[in-house]
């Protein structure tokens, strides 16, 4: 009957949440589009949340907190996505291109 | 064991086991595809998964919020970037051997900070959660909460929040006559 409890317990949560992290790097390391590392930066937040998440419904004594916190995380995230995304895009316009690979010169 | 829902534990277990293999399914999708609109819906997937563990973590509240603000913003956002950009991975210019260096030591460097992590989280002394809890996590507490012991952090992201529609607009408006573009732009005047 142990494997019923197993979402009661928090190690799978953690272990999750450092395989998200794992994934989350191979992709910011092998990608080489700039919204594909976008993206892996996106799971590299989620492995945080999950993380929080879990330390906050197991070990807290004040289960708001947690929800607060990984609130502010999906905040900043998408203030993060909307800024990235819109140099992306200014990026795209003068090389044609969002391999980071090409682009080289700072000066605009 | 319930007398008049035989199994409803397995079937806890089966939802859980689902959540967890959406967000890790996902995520590798998301990582391991060739076109980034398939990463995309890759996000998309393991954000499902993820407000699912939420859910088994407590926190409908956030469950909702992630589904509402990952699906629902964060990954069509991401797309019409893909859509405005052609954004394709390239087949690989540098040489053959070199790529496949540079894969062995990403996954290699990956594996290492998550196994460690991993360890570290299975071996650590965790404290017992007390007995007492300070709220009960609802969304009535976490508006209290927001309102009273986090109302600055509250004020300072919307002010960051703020900030980053205005940068956001500047930047996207910023580079749009920018000389010697390889494909010649229409004239302002027929916008």
């Amino acid at each position: 009957m142990k494997l019923l409890l197993v979402h009661q317990q928090p190690a799978i949560y953690l272990v999750l949440a450092a395989l998200l992290l794992a994934i989350g790097i191979y992709g910011l390391l092998r990608r080489r589009t700039l919204i594909g590392m976008l993206i892996s930066g996106e799971i590299i937040f989620a492995a945080a949340s999950l993380n929080l998440m879990a330390a906050n419904r197991f070990f807290a004594p004040d289960p708001a907190a947690g929800q607060i916190f990984v609130l502010f995380i999906m905040g900043l995230a998408a203030a993060e996505v909307a800024i990235a995304l819109s140099i992306i895009i200014a990026v795209y316009r003068n090389y044609r291109s969002i391999t980071p690979e090409e682009l080289t010169e700072l000066k605009g | 064991m319930n007398a008049a829902f035989p199994f409803a534990d397995w079937l806890v277990l089966a939802a859980f086991a689902l959540a967890v293999g959406l967000t890790l399914a996902g995520a590798l999708i998301a990582v391991l595809t060739t076109r980034i609109i398939r990463g995309v819906a890759g996000l998309m997937v393991c954000c499902l998964g993820l407000a699912g563990l939420y859910y088994f973590l407590n926190s409908p509240f956030l469950a909702l919020m992630e589904i509402l603000i990952y699906v629902g913003a964060v990954c069509v956002t991401i797309i019409f970037a893909v859509m405005m950009a052609e954004p394709d991975e390239q087949p690989a210019h540098a040489t053959h051997k070199a790529h496949i260096a540079w894969g062995i030591v990403a996954t290699m460097i990956a594996l290492l900070i998550g196994g460690a992590l991993a360890y570290v989280a299975l071996s650590g002394p965790w404290p017992a959660r007390p007995e007492t809890l300070v709220s009960d996590g609802s969304v009535a507490a976490i508006g209290v909460s927001l309102l009273t012991t986090y109302s600055l952090a509250f004020e300072a992201i919307s002010l960051v929040l703020l900030v980053a529609i205005l940068g956001a607009l500047v930047l996207a408006c910023g580079g749009r006559t920018a000389p010697g573009l390889a494909t010649p732009t229409p004239p302002p005047a027929q916008r």
